[in-house]
């Protein structure tokens, strides 16, 4: 051992711990942005998690848009004016599952205790992350849509429509985030977090408007299609690209959204502030 | 508070991770900046400041654990195994740190299994098996309790131990013990004049000794006569 390095390393041990830094108390919202920080700079480290925001909404569209488009809207081009507010919303409603993910990871890492001991408001670790989604989300929305207008699609809606749009979506994802922070936070395992996030998502993004008019299902799909938060949120979108009224559906998707938030974000804080 | 395993984000660097830290702690940007600088330098870890901290050694990650600790330099911080895993040169670097935080006037509670750590660093331990505190006090008070200081007796063959054993459990009423070394035993006396008296009567009976120590109990033994068992039991 080297000693001379212990008696250089103790004075300037004693130097950093004799220095007590002026502190104001962080407020949610300050604690909420540095949390986002944090997962922005994952994101800038482990750039290969931006393959899920990418290639997945560019697979997603080509695929259906090819594969469906002739058989059920007679070409591809006229399925595509039709899919792509849907393709939309599902590439990024499979995004979301990804914070629930995260959270079970740092708990399983033990960031969770840490971040736990820390003198900011608690939810703010959650709003945090997801707010770094919502940037995740915006650049699946992005890719989507610059996607679509190559392969032909023509919002009717305008710029305002599309960014209108793009907007609700974001605001809608972020609340039914908060389902998956409560799966993130109950399940043990971070695998067990996504395929239980996927057995709820499939069904809900299936068995909706997304991909054809329910017009054509048994009456027990439609009335789930009718119900399914999923498919007042395509509606919304649709609606708000096409440039046609959407007031009704808009209003009714950000009120689903609202109430995934007002059931799953207490119950989600509640776990959390229990979670051993 | 720091865990036995680093809770540091292991995809950020070092210096993200103490900065995100300071600002949680509610010291402003240019405060952030400056705190972590100074500690990356006072952990030294300033070479490693701007790599993952996946790519990190276990007594790195473990300095950069307790760095992050103590932004705000606490009253108390508890610190579980904080050398478990860690090499002989990274042990001494984190007591290092913990004997500038005593000296700093932090409280520091320890756990460890290795009752050295304990004898080095601690003023008062308390010895935990099965989860009850058994006892409680200073090193020497500790050491005091179980009274008899040990005689380590080195033979010169491996195969006189078990005649050397036999030999001395007939003259002497105090405990024989092996020890790991296959040429060595202990014999606890409880007075030192008597180590020469011990020593003496193994030479007369033949047995060739090459070296002999005496000494206060060890923190190990002490724990072993307090717990009344072998040493599967944990200290935590």
């Amino acid at each position: 051992m080297n000693r001379s390095t212990t008696t250089e390393m103790d004075v300037r041990l004693k130097e950093a711990l004799a220095f007590s830094p002026r502190t104001v108390r962080t407020g949610p919202v300050g604690a909420s942005f540095v949390f986002c920080r944090r997962a922005l700079l994952k994101i800038k480290h482990v750039p290969e998690q931006m393959f899920d925001v990418t290639i997945f909404p560019i697979m997603f569209t080509l695929m259906f848009t090819y594969l469906f488009g002739g058989a059920l809207a007679g070409s591809t081009g006229d399925y595509l004016q039709f899919l792509l507010p849907g393709i939309l919303v599902q590439s990024v409603t499979f995004l979301t599952v990804y914070t629930g993910f995260g959270l079970n990871t740092d708990i399983d890492k033990g960031v969770f205790d840490r971040i736990r001991s820390l003198p900011v408001w608690r939810p703010s670790a959650v709003v945090g992350a997801l707010l770094a989604d919502t940037v995740r989300y915006s650049i699946a929305s992005l890719v989507t849509i610059v996607l679509g207008l190559v392969l032909g699609y023509r919002p009717a809606g305008g710029v305002v429509g599309v960014v209108l749009a793009v907007l609700v979506l974001l605001v809608f994802s972020f609340c039914l985030s908060w389902i998956w922070t409560l799966l993130g936070l109950i399940l043990r395992t971070p695998s067990s977090v996504m395929g239980v996030s996927m057995m709820i998502l499939f069904p809900l993004t299936f068995i909706s408007n997304i991909f054809v008019d329910p017009g054509t299902m048994p009456p027990i799909l439609q009335a789930f299609v009718a119900v399914n938060p999923i498919s007042l949120l395509v509606r919304a979108v649709r609606g708000l690209m096409d440039g046609t009224s959407a007031l009704t559906d808009t209003f009714r998707a950000l009120a689903a959204g609202g109430v995934c938030v007002a059931i799953f974000g207490p119950v989600t804080m509640y776990v959390y502030g229990r979670k051993q | 508070m720091t865990g036995q395993f680093a809770s540091v984000d292991e995809d950020l660097t070092g210096r993200e991770n103490l900065y995100l830290f300071s600002r949680l702690f509610g010291l402003s940007r240019r405060d952030s900046r400056v705190r972590t600088r100074h500690l990356l330098d006072a952990f030294e870890l300033e070479g490693a400041g701007d790599r993952q901290v996946k790519t990190y050694s276990g007594g790195m990650r473990r300095r950069l654990d307790i760095a992050a600790g103590i932004i705000i330099t606490p009253d108390i911080i508890f610190l579980d195994e904080p050398t478990t895993g860690l090499d002989p040169r990274s042990r001494n670097q984190v007591w290092s740190i913990i004997r500038a935080l005593v000296a700093g006037g932090t409280t520091v509670l320890l756990t460890t299994q290795y009752l050295e750590e304990a004898d080095q660093l601690a003023d008062r331990i308390a010895v935990i098996d099965h989860g009850r505190i058994i006892a409680e006090g200073t090193s020497s008070e500790l050491k005091e309790q179980v009274g008899s200081g040990v005689l380590n007796i080195q033979l010169k063959e491996s195969s006189d131990r078990d005649g050397a054993a036999r030999l001395l459990s007939g003259a002497f009423e105090d405990p024989v013990e092996y020890t790991a070394d296959q040429a060595s035993l202990a014999i606890r006396i409880s007075d030192p004049e008597r180590a020469s008296e011990v020593i003496a009567h193994l030479c007369r009976e033949g047995v060739a000794v090459v070296g002999y120590s005496y000494g206060r109990p060890s923190l190990d033994e002490v724990f072993l006569a307090l717990t009344g068992h072998e040493a599967e039991t944990d200290l935590s």
